[in-house]
């Protein structure tokens, strides 16, 4: 057997954690092996703590369960929502590292139109490490990919881009639909391979998913809070909206950029359409109002970080979005327990106060 | 493929002819193109005579009728890549088809020939979504649909009047790009159309494009003239102009713009680095112009094409106009452009 002349490692191995939730199991990390062993695991686990969750062999994890959120937090916990997989986001507060790449677990390895598997964690750190471009459209889709290049009439002074914050990926089988639709059309497969990545200009909002996600938690971490959903609030399946929203005013703001398309992986399982429109009801009527709110957002020049943009947002959340619904005051408030939680657990450099956060392994 | 029907009657296919023998290039085309009415423009330089193959149904139109038909201030207007602008003029059909003569039809990644028309006129028939990003790019395509969160409110979308096709092997890019890598050709089929989002510029290739003409004919104009304005693309900005225009337009007036398929296959032509050589205004030109018009407003007032296009010209006149002549130029062609419009619609109409 030959054996490489220098030790072959994973792109970003030290510099990376990938966070998901789960309320089941996390069988289908066995399918994701070879690509996602190499690196640090950050698992939360929703619902009843009292259950075990397992973990496959051989992975290097951290998990955490609600006594864990409750015990690490304190009265904060009460920003991390609870039966709802929003509470990925306690995975982006307790990380150390410079990238996330988060999944749900019933995601698994897709094939490529040339039968190939996708190595999703790998194009998520490619998106994440060459430049966006937000501020004028290529028609060649990412030019910094091999095979492609700006197109003529593009300014060269445009063509460093801007730092990318944001990868958000896509889903074959199972397309990532609301309930109304769902339910329109139960049978409809997402077959269609684009083999595309692409920049979402600046100033256009879109629905995040956080399926299938990786982004710069230095640069725009404290922007992913994934809000209050599911037990207790009127409001589910608008979590990772709500993240994408909040995150790219942030991005426009502060310069950094939001790129969409592959990878794609494989989605197994569909939620029951019903349920989803319970849960869904109520954010189908109020994003006609958030839409026009973020899409008429300005930032304030004196935000330069991502925090401070935060803080900004859940005034104006509270001011704008208030009279909507009193929801909409209590979500404010969580966002400024969020990052007030983020700066107690992510202190800067000269900041004395450093806390640790402690999970429960299983033995 | 798609549940719109084609009808003949709305279609007119729009060819600059730069190269009198126009039979392999038809021929290649035959199977798309043999069922509807081509207007076939003759560049102005171009001396001899067209040869067109047998079987298709067609108008010339050569410098004389130019002449004829404008005034001869005006004429000097159709010269080079412009010579097709004088095709959607004198068109009476509400969608314009238009590709260079340099290219053939694509196959796609199953094998099958990509049918430019239908996916063109696809794209104009079915609404447009620039007001928010749909994921999964064009939602009335079939198999896909708006994703979870997108706006019920915005998903009648806008009427979709551009439709901006794509290009394998050579595609359109600038000479230092192509000069750099002499080797890279386009090679990837990218399966998706999808709307250009409100307030983003892009750059419009006129190498593959379709319209409505009825609406945006009067944006679609042949405006700048670079000083050194060649037959190559590399040597032309005119239709990166005109697409910086329409887009402008077409945010201020709620209208769509789409991006992606179909696809052509764009034949070799032309040096590169010839065309480096030759001093790039163009390339210079786009520095300033894109922030200009990322930033040009229009008022509230302005409810048609052709108000838009007037605000816009005094808008260039008073800003970069000032400073560069060809701008200057450029705005006095848009006005130009829009009385030459209503001038030869309103004769149809005698």
């Amino acid at each position: 057997m030959s054996v490489p002349a220098t030790v072959v490692t994973p792109p970003l191995v030290n510099e990376l954690d990938i966070v998901i939730p789960t309320i089941r199991n996390l069988d289908f990390l066995e399918q994701w092996r070879p690509f996602f062993q190499p690196y640090h695991l950050i698992i939360v686990q929703d619902g009843d703590p009292s259950k075990t969750i397992r973990v496959p062999e051989g992975f290097d994890y951290e998990l955490y369960n609600r006594n864990d959120i409750n015990r690490i937090l304190g009265p904060k916990s009460s920003c991390i929502s609870f039966k709802d997989s929003a509470c990925r986001c306690f995975g982006f507060l307790v990380s150390k590292k410079k990238y996330i790449f988060t999944i749900d677990d019933d995601c698994f390895v897709a094939k490529d139109p040339s039968g190939q598997e996708i190595n999703a964690l790998a194009q998520h750190i490619h998106n994440l490490l060459t430049p966006a471009t937000p501020l004028f459209f290529n028609t060649l889709y990412d030019p910094y990919r091999e095979g492609a290049d700006f197109v003529r009439g593009y300014p060269f002074s445009l063509r460093e881009g801007v730092t990318t914050a944001i990868s958000h990926g896509l889903w074959l089988n199972i397309p990532d639909y609301d309930a109304p639709t769902q339910l329109v059309k139960p049978r409809e497969r997402n077959t269609r391979y684009v083999d595309a990545v692409l920049t979402i200009p600046k100033e256009t909002l879109f629905p995040m998913c956080g399926m299938n996600l990786g982004f710069h938690r230095e640069l725009i971490g404290p922007a992913m809070y994934f809000g209050l959903m599911g037990d207790g609030q009127p409001i589910g399946r608008y979590d990772d909206m709500w993240a994408g929203w909040c995150a790219k005013v942030i991005c426009d703001h502060l310069g950094l950029g939001v790129k969409t398309g592959l990878p794609y992986i494989w989605h197994s399982k569909a939620s029951n359409p019903f349920v989803n429109l319970k849960k869904e009801y109520k954010g189908i009527y109020w994003q006609e109002d958030i839409i026009p709110f973020f899409q008429n957002v300005t930032l304030p020049k004196e935000c330069t970080t991502p925090q401070t943009c935060y803080i900004e947002l859940s005034k104006l959340v509270k001011e704008k979005l208030g009279p909507i619904d009193p929801y909409f005051e209590k979500l404010g408030d969580a966002m400024v327990t969020w990052i007030d939680a983020w700066n107690e657990l992510n202190p800067s450099t000269d900041d004395a106060t450093t806390v640790k956060a402690e999970p429960s392994i299983p033995k | 493929m798609s549940l719109v029907t084609i009808d003949r009657n709305e279609v007119d296919i729009v060819i600059g002819a730069f190269r009198s023998d126009l039979t392999s290039f038809l021929e290649e085309w035959r199977p798309i193109f043999s069922r509807f009415h081509l207007i076939i423009v003759q560049d102005p330089d171009l001396k001899e005579e067209l040869k067109i193959p047998e079987g298709f149904d067609f108008d010339v139109y050569s410098k004389s009728d130019i002449d004829k038909l404008v005034s001869s201030s005006n004429a000097s207007m159709f010269s080079g890549y412009a010579c097709r602008y004088f095709g959607y003029l004198v068109s009476k059909r509400k969608y314009i088809i238009s590709i260079d003569d340099d290219c053939s039809p694509a196959k796609d990644n199953n094998g099958a020939i990509v049918d430019i028309v239908t996916q063109h006129i696809t794209n104009l028939k079915t609404p447009a979504t620039p007001l928010f990003f749909n994921t999964l790019y064009d939602p009335y395509r079939k198999g896909s649909d708006f994703v979870r969160g997108y706006p019920f409110s915005l998903r009648s979308g806008v009427p979709c009047v551009l439709s901006c096709g794509l290009w394998l092997n050579l595609a359109d890019y600038d000479a230092p790009t192509q000069a750099l890598k002499p080797e890279l050709r386009n090679s990837r089929y990218v399966d998706a159309v999808l709307t250009v989002p409100k307030n983003s510029l892009m750059p419009m290739s006129g190498i593959n494009i379709a319209f409505e003409r009825e609406t945006m004919g009067p944006a679609i104009l042949p405006a700048l003239k670079l000083a050194k304005e060649g037959k190559v693309r590399w040597e032309t900005m005119e239709d990166i102009w005109c697409g910086l225009v329409v887009k402008v337009v077409c945010d201020h007036l709620q209208l769509g713009v789409k991006t992606g398929i179909p696809y052509v296959w764009r034949n070799e032509r032309g040096s590169a680095i010839d065309s480096l050589k030759k001093e790039w205004q163009g390339v210079k030109l786009m520095e300033e112009l894109i922030p200009f018009f990322q930033s040009l407003k229009l008022s509230q007032e302005a409810v048609t094409v052709e108000a838009c296009m007037a605000e816009m010209a005094v808008a260039v006149k008073k800003g970069m106009g000032r400073s560069h002549p060809e701008l200057a130029n450029a705005a006095d062609s848009m006005i130009g452009w829009v009385k030459i419009w209503k001038e030869v619609k309103s004769r149809d109409l005698v």
